[in-house]
C-alpha cells in the first residue's frame, strides 16, 4: 500500500488528533508529534503511530500529530483513518480476525 | 537530605534559605516573635498633600534601594495595570536586585514579569503561585534563587513574623483622595474587596496608593485609611475592567463538569452539617459556580439557609445573597463585576482583611468557623495529596490561592475534579507537587464517583449521611486505576538536583520543592 | 431475553467526537449507544467507524448495556458499518428506520456471516430495530418476531412523524397510535419496547410529564439525547412500593416451585411465566438502581 496523497483525520477537539498523512520525500516513516503531553506520553504516541503503520505495512510516510490528548485507540483510529485517505483504500476489517 | 510528614524529600538548605520541614498539621513549633513591622511613628506636619505627579517621584520619595522588598495586591486580577507601570517606573531609576513580593499570581502582560527579571531589576520572588511566560522561565531554571510560594493564609504571618519584611508596598485602587484614603468598591474601574492590601498596608515601611480614580477628599467608602499611606500617584489606568472578571462567573455547559457540581452539592447536601445557619465556601472555577448554583437548589429544597459565605465571590454568591440565602458574605476578593458592586450595595456584602479571612496564625480566621469548602485540584493522589500548581509536564499551572488554608479550616473540605483531562490523569499514586496535606482532604467528588478520605476526622459519619443518600462511593485507588486504564501510565518527569520554587504551607514550613525540569 | 440489564435510559454519543464518546461512559444511562448515523457527517463516516470500533473494542465501559448505531439499511455505509460494528463486540446493533421483517433477516444474516468470519458466537449480537415510519409502526409485529437477535424495538418520533405528515408536538398525541402499537407487537413478541426521545434538552419539566406517559403505557425504556435527561428519566421508572411487593411476591413462588419442582408455578390462581419472572427482576433491578433497598 502507498501513500498517493495528502490526507487528514481528527479534530482539534480535547481528547482528539488531527493527524496528517504526506506521501514521504525521503525513505522512512517520519513521524512530528505536537502534544501538551509530550513529556508524559511522547513514547507511547508514536509507538501507537508506529504500530498502526506496520499494521498497513507501509514503511514510507511523513506523518504530523496535532495532538490534544488523545489515547491511544483514538490515535490508532484516526492515523488508520488519515491512511484510508492517503492511499484511497478502504479498512481491512478481516485484518483485525487474526 | 530531609523526608518531610508528606513524604518529600527536601534539601536542608536552599541558597540562604534554611527549610523547615513540614512535620504534619498543628504540629509547627509555636515560638513565633513579637509581631514585627516596617511600619513607623512617623510625625507628619499637618499641612500639605501626599499627592505626588508620577511614579519614579514616589518610588524617589520612598527611598527605595537596590535589594529592597516591594508588594503589590492582585485584587485587579489579570486586569491588573499597575504591577507593570511601577516595575518599568523603577527599572527607569536604574534600581535592581529587588524582591518582588505581589499576594498572588500575576500573569500580566506588556510588559511581562519575565522581563523585569532578565534585567536584574527583580532577583526574588515570592507569592502564592506564578504560570504564564514567568512560570515556564522560572521552572527553566531562569532565576537563582528560588520562588518561594505561599497560601493565602500564610502570607500575613510570613510579614508579621519577619520571614517576608516589606519596603515599600504599592497599593492600586479604583478610588482614593489625595490624602491616601483608597478603595476598589467605586469608580469605573472598581475590583470590589482590596481584602490583600490591608496586611502591607499595615506592616510595609512606605506605602503608596496608585489610583486611576482621584475623589475629593475624604474619599468614601475606605477600605485602606489614610493613617497607613505616605504617598498618591494618578496614573491613567490602574486596571483593565474587561479583564478583571475574566475567567471567573462562568456558568459552565460541560455536561461532565454538570455532573461533578451536582454531585458535590449532594454531597453537601447529604451531610448532617448541611442545617440551618450552616457555611460554605465554593470558589470561582467553572465547576464551582455550577455547584454553587446547585447548593442554592438543595437549599430552597431543605428549607434551609446559610449564616456566611466566604472568600472569594462570584455572581453566583451575591445571587443567594439577595434571595435571601445568606445572611453574611465575606468577600477577601471579588471575582466579577456584580460581586464588587454588592460591598456598596448589600449591608450583608462585607470586605474582610485575607489574615481575617485566613491567617492561622491570628487571634482567629473566618475559615475556622467554615463548615464546607468546594476545591479545584490539578492532580490529587491517593494519600489525598493535592497538587494545584504543576501540569501534566511540570509546567508552572496555577497559584496556591487559599486552597491549602479551606482545605485545613473547613469541617469538610472537597475536591472537584475529573478523574482525566485529555490525556492527563488526575487521580495519580503520587503527585507531582504536594501543596495541600491530604489529612486535611475529606472527599474527592468525580463523574466517576465519591471517595472518602479514611483517615479525615469526619470520615464516619460522612460514610454513614452519604450512603444514606445513595451517593456513589468509590475508594480512591479505584479512581486512580481507572484513569490509569483510559489513558495509560505517564511517564515520570525527570527533574534536575536544582530547586526552582519552595512549597511553604500555611505555617511557613516547607511541605514540598519544585526542581528545574530536565530538558 | 435471558440477562438481566436495565434499560430505562439509551444515551446516544456521535461517533464523530471522542469526548463525547470517552464522557458518556460516566453518566448514569444504561445503555450507550455508539452513533454512526444522524450525528456523524457524511463525510466523516469512515473515520467515525475506526474510531467508533477502536474505542468500543478497546475502552468499553463496565456496567452499561453497549450499542452501536450502523447507518441506514440502504446506505452505501451500511456493508462496512456491519464489519466494524459486529467485530468491536457490542451487546447489540441498532438499525435505524427499519420498515420490513425481512430487511432485519438480511442484517441478521450477514451479521451471521461476519461473527463466522471473526470468529465470535453465531447470534451473540443482538438487533434493536428503530421503528420510525408509518410503514415500520404497521409492521411492528413482524419486524419484532423476525429474527431471534431482535430484543427490543425503539420509536423514533420525529421521522415518524414527518412520514405521517404530522405536527410533532409537546402533547404528544401525533405519536399515541404508533406507542402503543410498538408496545403491542413488542409484548407480543416478548421484546422491550424503548420510548421515543424527548427533544427540548431544556424543558425538563416538559420531559418530566412525557416520560409519566412513557411509563404509564408500559415501555421498558427511553432514548435520551443529553446527559441532562438521563437522570429524570431514570427516575421515572423507580417502580413504586406495590409494584416492588409484587415482584417480589412473583419471585417468592417461582423459588417455592422449583424447591417443590413443580412445571407450572401460580400466584393467587395466575400463572407465571418466564416475562412475568423477567419483570419481576427487572422492577427490582429498577428498584436496587434507584437505591431502594429489596
Amino acid at each position: 500500500m502507498d501513500i498517493k496523497q495528502t490526507a487528514v483525520a481528527g479534530t482539534m477537539e480535547s481528547s482528539d488528533v488531527m493527524v496528517t498523512v504526506k506521501p514521504a520525500s525521503e525513505p522512512g516513516l517520519s513521524i512530528h508529534i505536537q502534544s501538551n503531553v509530550l513529556t508524559t506520553f511522547g513514547d507511547q504516541i508514536r509507538a501507537a503511530v508506529e504500530a498502526v503503520f506496520a499494521d498497513f505495512g507501509i514503511r514510507d510516510a511523513e506523518v504530523f500529530l496535532n495532538d490534544k490528548g488523545a489515547i491511544d485507540c483514538v490515535i490508532r483510529a484516526r492515523v488508520s483513518a488519515a491512511i484510508c485517505r492517503a492511499t484511497g483504500e478502504g479498512y481491512n476489517w478481516k485484518g483485525e480476525d487474526k | 537530605m530531609i523526608i518531610n510528614a508528606v513524604g518529600r524529600e527536601l534539601p536542608e538548605k536552599i541558597g540562604n534559605y534554611t527549610v523547615r520541614p513540614f512535620m504534619g498539621i498543628g504540629q509547627a513549633k509555636d515560638d513565633l516573635p513579637v509581631v514585627v513591622s516596617k511600619r513607623r511613628p512617623t510625625l507628619r506636619p499637618a499641612s500639605g498633600t501626599k499627592l505626588l505627579p508620577t511614579l519614579e517621584d514616589a518610588i524617589k520619595a520612598c527611598g527605595l534601594q537596590d535589594g529592597m522588598t516591594i508588594s503589590f495586591h492582585h485584587c485587579f486580577r489579570e486586569g491588573d495595570m499597575v504591577i507593570g507601570q511601577v516595575l518599568t517606573a523603577i527599572r527607569n531609576l536604574g534600581i535592581k536586585d529587588l524582591r518582588f513580593a505581589p499576594s498572588a499570581v500575576v500573569n500580566i502582560k506588556n510588559p511581562s514579569v519575565t522581563e523585569f527579571v532578565k534585567d536584574g531589576t527583580i532577583t526574588r520572588i515570592e507569592a502564592s503561585g506564578i504560570r504564564g511566560e514567568l512560570g515556564d522561565a522560572v521552572i527553566d531554571g531562569l532565576m537563582e534563587n528560588p520562588v518561594i510560594l505561599r497560601p493565602h493564609g500564610s502570607r500575613p504571618r510570613a510579614i508579621e513574623s519577619g520571614d517576608l519584611m516589606i519596603d515599600v508596598a504599592f497599593l492600586g485602587a479604583s478610588a482614593a483622595d489625595e490624602y491616601g484614603n483608597a478603595t476598589g468598591q467605586i469608580g469605573p474601574n472598581a475590583c470590589g474587596s482590596m481584602g490583600y492590601a490591608f496586611v502591607d498596608a499595615h506592616n510595609a515601611g512606605k506605602v503608596v496608593i496608585v489610583t486611576d480614580n482621584l475623589v475629593d477628599y475624604p474619599c468614601a467608602p475606605i477600605s485602606i485609611s489614610q493613617q497607613y499611606v505616605d504617598y498618591v500617584v494618578k496614573v491613567d489606568q490602574a486596571g483593565d475592567p474587561a479583564k478583571i472578571g475574566a475567567g471567573a462567573a462562568r456558568m459552565t455547559k460541560n455536561p461532565r463538569d454538570l455532573m461533578i457540581a451536582q454531585r458535590a452539592a449532594d454531597a453537601i447536601a447529604a451531610s448532617r452539617m448541611f442545617k440551618e445557619g450552616f457555611s460554605f465556601q465554593t470558589g470561582a472555577g467553572a465547576i464551582s459556580i455550577a455547584c454553587t448554583n446547585f447548593l442554592s437548589e438543595r437549599m430552597e429544597q431543605a428549607g434551609i439557609t446559610a449564616s456566611f459565605a466566604l472568600g472569594g465571590i462570584p455572581a453566583a454568591i451575591i445571587d443567594m445573597y439577595k434571595k435571601g440565602q445568606v445572611r453574611v458574605v465575606a468577600c477577601s476578593q471579588s471575582f466579577d463585576a456584580v460581586a464588587a458592586k454588592a460591598i456598596v450595595e448589600c449591608p450583608g456584602v462585607i470586605e474582610i482583611d485575607n489574615a481575617v479571612y485566613s491567617n492561622p496564625y491570628s487571634k482567629g480566621c473566618m475559615l475556622d468557623k467554615l463548615n464546607f469548602g468546594v476545591l479545584g485540584a490539578l492532580e490529587i493522589d491517593t494519600d489525598f495529596n493535592i497538587n494545584i500548581l504543576t501540569g501534566s509536564s511540570g509546567e508552572m499551572m496555577g497559584g496556591l490561592g487559599g486552597g491549602p488554608d479551606v482545605a485545613d479550616g473547613a469541617d469538610i473540605s472537597i475536591v472537584t475534579l475529573p478523574v482525566v483531562r485529555g490525556r492527563t490523569p488526575s487521580i495519580v499514586p503520587k503527585v507531582f507537587t504536594c501543596c495541600t496535606p491530604g489529612t486535611s482532604v475529606a472527599m474527592v467528588v468525580t463523574e466517576a464517583g465519591i471517595a472518602l478520605n479514611p483517615k479525615h476526622k469526619y470520615y464516619e459519619e460522612l460514610k454513614e449521611d452519604l450512603t444514606a443518600a445513595n451517593l456513589k462511593l468509590v475508594t480512591i485507588e479505584e479512581l486512580c486505576e481507572l484513569a490509569r486504564s483510559i489513558v495509560g501510565t505517564p511517564k515520570p518527569i525527570e527533574c534536575t538536583d536544582k530547586v526552582v520554587a519552595v512549597v511553604e504551607y500555611r505555617d511557613g514550613t516547607v511541605i514540598d520543592v519544585i526542581r528545574q525540569i530536565k530538558r | 431475553m435471558g440477562k438481566i440489564a436495565l434499560k430505562r435510559t439509551s444515551l446516544y454519543a456521535s461517533g464523530a467526537s471522542p469526548v463525547n464518546l470517552l464522557q458518556a461512559r460516566f453518566y448514569n444511562e444504561d445503555c450507550l449507544v455508539y452513533d454512526l448515523e444522524d450525528s456523524v457527517p457524511v463525510q466523516e463516516k469512515d473515520a467515525a467507524r475506526l474510531l467508533v470500533y477502536n474505542l468500543v473494542k478497546y475502552q468499553r465501559p463496565t456496567g452499561k448495556y453497549v450499542l452501536i448505531r450502523v447507518n441506514g439499511i440502504y446506505s452505501e455505509f451500511i456493508d462496512e458499518d456491519l464489519e466494524a460494528a459486529v467485530r468491536a463486540r457490542p451487546d447489540a446493533i441498532r438499525i435505524p428506520k427499519v420498515e420490513h421483517g425481512y430487511e432485519v433477516q438480511k442484517i441478521a444474516d450477514r451479521i451471521t456471516e461476519i461473527e463466522k468470519a471473526a470468529g465470535i458466537e453465531e447470534g451473540s449480537t443482538e438487533l434493536w430495530c428503530n421503528i420510525e415510519s408509518y410503514m415500520g409502526v404497521l409492521n411492528a409485529r413482524e419486524i419484532a418476531e423476525s429474527s431471534p437477535r431482535v430484543v427490543a424495538l425503539a420509536l423514533g418520533a420525529e421521522d415518524f412523524t414527518a412520514s405521517m405528515k404530522a405536527s410533532r408536538t409537546k402533547a404528544s398525541l401525533e405519536i399515541f397510535y404508533a406507542r402503543n402499537a410498538i408496545l403491542m407487537a413488542c409484548r407480543a413478541a416478548g421484546v422491550e419496547a424503548i420510548d421515543a426521545v424527548f427533544s427540548d434538552i431544556n424543558d425538563l419539566d416538559g420531559l418530566r410529564e412525557d416520560v409519566k406517559l412513557t411509563r404509564n403505557l408500559g415501555f421498558d425504556g427511553k432514548t435520551v439525547v443529553h446527559p441532562r435527561q438521563i437522570d429524570v428519566v431514570n427516575a421515572a421508572f423507580t417502580p413504586s412500593k406495590k409494584e416492588i411487593n409484587y415482584a417480589l411476591r412473583v419471585l417468592a413462588a417461582v423459588e417455592e416451585g422449583k424447591k417443590q419442582h413443580k412445571g407450572a408455578v401460580t400466584l393467587g390462581g395466575d400463572m407465571i411465566d418466564k416475562p412475568m419472572e423477567l419483570r419481576a427482576q427487572t422492577t427490582l433491578a429498577q428498584a436496587r438502581a434507584a437505591g431502594i433497598n429489596v
